[in-house]
């Protein structure tokens, strides 16, 4: 399998604080992988150094066997392999839902307006928000937001898809919806690399599970590994801690 | 009696206060709508994230050391006296004979500028990260970002903020009759000094005056309220909600 992103030995601080210590990782094409891990344990940071909206303090990246860090790579280019959705969707608030698909694909891509659009178009359906092409984010709610911003990042072909806690920001009832197109989209054997707190949904439609702890990771294996035999004391302790809260709401 | 003399003044020197007042309100135009334009590139300019290249980032601290002199230099001293410095001194450092108009528009726009610029910096700041970074994540460069992102949005929060100085540029093109620009104060003092009744015609300008900021600000609050957009949108063929993937 060819690996996407291979991360070496990536550093991340802020000041005296050392966020990521040493990562080692790599997404494989085609492979679905999430991260869990407790809140401020560098999962979020981990994706935003891939696309590099941190800019690592030590380390490697490839992507695609191309050391992006080498001072040689067109930074913007390489972000548009990588499709982003983040926790509070971001959808450019100035351009409807339509455009919000298409300006990237125009401006960056440099394909047609009809291309564009015909592209935009396919992937709204894709999430279920084709008929709102004309609403503006600010008339829509979190979830129909979220499907937005993920056929906006789909919009762009990209090779991989980060998902950055892409439920956490909705409402429960809005939950589903998002993660029920993440799933269709794991189905066709796309490229994803998913934070999440959702445990139900990292064990279904997850082929690898990453758990963080304290800016490293500590334990990976299929959600089988992880979930039922974890090996680590501290990914036993995190999976009663989550799944007992869980159980409470 | 001052009312008769007002209708008197009036009569008798309608063209040219209009004609005054035409250029004040075409000065503050212009000089607006460059200073903002002035502004404008000096908020993308001073934007710029910090390059890794080290030439580079050498050339952008000297840019926007370069930017920030300007905008403290020119909203430091009052523009009565940029007039005049501008004016006689690019005649003594570059020969050159301004025009006094052009002068003037120059003089109106480089101030602006620096207004415009501190304003603009306001508005992209006050735009929330997300939006720089869902730009930054779908691949677009910090010009194509600044265009088709962040501009759109601070140009409508500064808006007001906008018209507030152009309303202060009608206003304040007054100073400009220190260059012998025609503008209304000039006119008006001209008209004074012909017939001496200063109240009275300093009273038709007064008037002049209110109603081009007036009109302005109220123009001004209508294409606000325009650009605020309309509240709904037309969902079309809502039968088919949710699409299908992969068949
Ligand atoms: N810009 C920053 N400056 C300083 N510290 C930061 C910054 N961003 C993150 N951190 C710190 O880095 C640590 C890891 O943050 P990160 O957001 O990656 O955690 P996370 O695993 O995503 O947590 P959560 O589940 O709450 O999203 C935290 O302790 C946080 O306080
Ligand atoms: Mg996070």
């Amino acid at each position: 399998m060819t690996k996407v992103i291979d991360i070496q030995n990536v550093n991340k601080s802020y000041g005296a604080n050392e966020v990521l210590k040493d990562i080692r990782f790599s997404v494989h094409h085609g492979e679905v992988v999430s991260i869990i891990g407790s809140s401020g344990s560098g999962k979020s940071t981990l994706l935003r150094c891939i696309n590099l909206l941190e800019i690592p303090s030590g380390g490697q990246i490839y992507y695609r066997g191309q050391n992006i860090l080498d001072g040689n790579h067109h930074i913007p280019s390489y972000r548009t392999k990588l499709g982003m959705v983040f926790q509070q969707f971001n959808l450019f608030e100035n351009h409807n839902v339509l455009s919000n698909c298409v300006v990237g694909q125009v401006k960056v891509l440099k394909r047609s307006k009809e291309e564009a659009e015909q592209v935009a178009r396919k992937y709204l359906k894709v999430v279920g928000m084709e008929s709102y092409v004309h609403a503006k984010p600010k008339q829509l709610s979190g979830g129909q937001k979220q499907r937005v911003a993920i056929a906006r990042a789909l919009s762009m072909e990209p090779d991989v898809m980060l998902f950055d806690e892409p439920t956490s920001a909705l409402d429960p009832e809005m939950v589903g919806e998002v993660l029920k197109v993440m799933k269709e989209l794991a189905e066709t054997g796309l490229t994803m690399l998913i934070v999440t707190h959702e445990m139900d949904f990292a064990r279904e439609v997850s082929d690898r599970v990453v758990f963080m702890d304290k800016g490293v990771i500590a334990e990976e294996g299929t959600p089988e590994q992880i979930f039922n035999h974890p090996q680590q004391e501290r990914t036993k302790e995190f999976l009663k801690r989550t799944l007992a809260n869980h159980g409470r709401i | 009696m001052s009312f008769d003399w007002i209708v008197r003044i009036v009569e008798e020197n309608w063209q040219m206060f209009l004609r005054g007042a035409g250029l004040t309100l075409f000065i503050a135009l212009v000089g607006t709508i460059v200073g903002a334009v002035i502004g404008l590139l000096a908020g993308v300019l001073r934007t710029i994230p910090t390059p890794r290249n080290i030439a580079q980032r050498l050339l952008l601290k000297t840019v926007n050391f370069l930017c920030t002199v300007y905008i403290e230099v020119f909203r430091g001293t009052p523009m009565i006296v940029q007039a005049m410095v501008i004016f006689y001194g690019s005649a003594l450092a570059f020969n050159l004979n301004l025009d006094v108009l052009v002068a003037a528009l120059i003089v109106v726009s480089i101030n602006t500028g620096a207004y415009m610029a501190e304003i603009v910096r306001g508005g992209i700041m006050s735009i929330d990260k997300g939006q720089f970074e869902a730009a930054d994540a779908i691949g677009m460069n910090h010009m194509q970002k600044m265009v088709n992102v962040i501009l759109p949005q601070a140009i409508r929060n500064i808006l007001p903020a906008t018209g507030n100085q152009f309303v202060i540029n009608i206003k304040d093109t007054s100073v400009l009759n220190v260059i012998s620009v025609s503008e209304l104060y000039f006119v008006t003092k001209s008209v004074a000094g012909n017939n001496f009744r200063y109240f009275e015609s300093f009273f038709v300008a007064c008037v002049l005056y209110f109603v081009m900021t007036f009109t302005v600000t109220r123009i001004l609050l209508y294409v606000e309220k325009k650009m605020n957009g309309s509240k709904s949108y037309k969902i079309i063929a809502a039968r088919s909600e949710r699409g299908e993937l992969g068949k």
